[in-house]
């Protein structure tokens, strides 16, 4: 009794080691890594392509205008701290979601606005998902297009990125589903009339066709997790921020579309 | 205040086809949708395109409640002298836009 029990236990903690490695094995190979924008139709593309018919950039359009627009008591506008954009937000959206030293946790573009407006700005944050939110994140996120995703490695930024790892590979909902198992083990294949994509924020926020307006990224997730059947998070959830996080880790090394167009 | 993006060649040889492409922002709510609280959200789109070319009227397009939010207008023309393009757009709710380029026919 007594030494089955035990080769039992040791099987099971041979498997909880293994556990990991066997996750690892499905992550996409370097090689392998695409955005979205290699599934879609030549129509899609040439839309997101061309700069003056991508309607994302209208958003940017009008992400510079409220960058420059001074609000609060303190009289303040984006532009008032961090002058020429064209460098001080160069590659800033390619390394968000990034650790905040005060908070202790990740936020992502959205929420580092949001920050600004409330810590230094002194005024009312912007609601999730407003056009004012998304065109200012489009067209900060915008000056870091051409640029390769790079989540610093550090322990830290790993910690939370694990945690967005343990939700990717979660079975979730009444369908029983993990982001995962669309998204690792079966990209590249049909869901309904669709091509399953491997699911890299490289555009964010976009516009999808669907829509007919941008969106971030957690709209993309709540829509995922609605298609799943499961409870999505709420807005200001820190498990949205960890799931963004390791999203951004895994698509590491593939270029900043910002602002995409998607189907 | 509505964004646009238009896409007019700045240079072009006298009689060669031309392409002018329109993007602007707008809703194009259909007027058949119903929102979360039950009432038909109001019909809000552009019904009116108009271009001219030097004054000259040389394109125009009625829009219709099933053409999609943002509509992107791509058409033609013959560049025939160097002068000012004007783009404007009417809708409902009293909507009025217009934006000008400037081309060099030589």
């Amino acid at each position: 009794m007594m030494p089955r029990r035990q080769t039992r236990r040791r099987l099971v903690t041979a498997l909880a080691l293994l556990a990991p490695l066997a996750a690892f094995a499905a992550d996409i190979p370097a090689a392998q890594r695409r955005s979205g924008y290699e599934f879609m139709g030549r129509e899609t593309r040439a839309i997101e392509d061309d700069d003056t018919g991508n309607p994302g950039m209208l958003a940017v359009l009008e992400g510079e205008v409220l960058w420059n627009r001074r609000e609060g008591p303190a009289g303040k506008s984006c532009a008032s701290c961090h002058g020429d954009l064209r460098r001080s937000m160069n590659g800033v959206a390619a390394r968000y979601p990034a650790v905040d030293p005060v908070l202790g946790r990740p936020v992502d573009l959205e929420q580092r606005i949001n920050l600004c407006r409330t810590e230094r700005q002194q005024t009312a944050p912007l609601p999730f998902e407003s056009t004012e939110l998304l065109a200012l994140t489009a067209f900060v996120a915008h000056q870091s297009k051409g640029l390769p995703i790079a989540i610093p490695d550090d322990p830290q930024t790993r910690r939370f990125g694990d945690a967005g790892r343990e939700i990717f590979e979660r079975r979730q909902g009444q369908l029983n589903l993990s982001c995962a198992q669309c998204h690792d083990d079966n990209w590249g294949q049909k869901l309904g009339g669709a091509v399953i994509p491997q699911a890299h924020p490289t555009g964010y926020p976009l516009y999808r066709l669907e829509w007919q307006s941008l969106g971030s990224l957690r709209r993309r997730l709540r829509n995922c997790l609605v298609g799943m059947r499961a409870e999505p998070y709420p807005d200001d959830a820190p498990e949205i921020v960890d799931l963004e996080l390791y999203l951004a880790w895994r698509a590491r090394g593939l270029v900043i579309e910002t602002p995409a167009v998607r189907p | 205040m509505a964004r646009v993006l238009i896409n007019v060649p700045a240079r072009a040889k006298r009689g060669e086809v031309i392409e002018l492409k329109t993007l602007i922002s707008h809703p194009m709510e259909s007027g058949y949708r119903v929102g979360t609280n039950g009432a038909l959200i109001p019909r809000d789109i552009i019904t009116l395109f108009t271009c001219t070319y030097n004054g000259q009227e040389i394109f125009r397009a009625e829009l219709s409640p099933a053409i999609a939010a943002n509509p992107f207008i791509a058409f033609f023309t013959t560049a025939t002298e160097s002068g000012t393009l004007a783009f404007r757009w009417s809708g409902d709710n009293g909507f009025s836009a217009t934006e000008t380029a400037v081309i060099t026919v030589e």
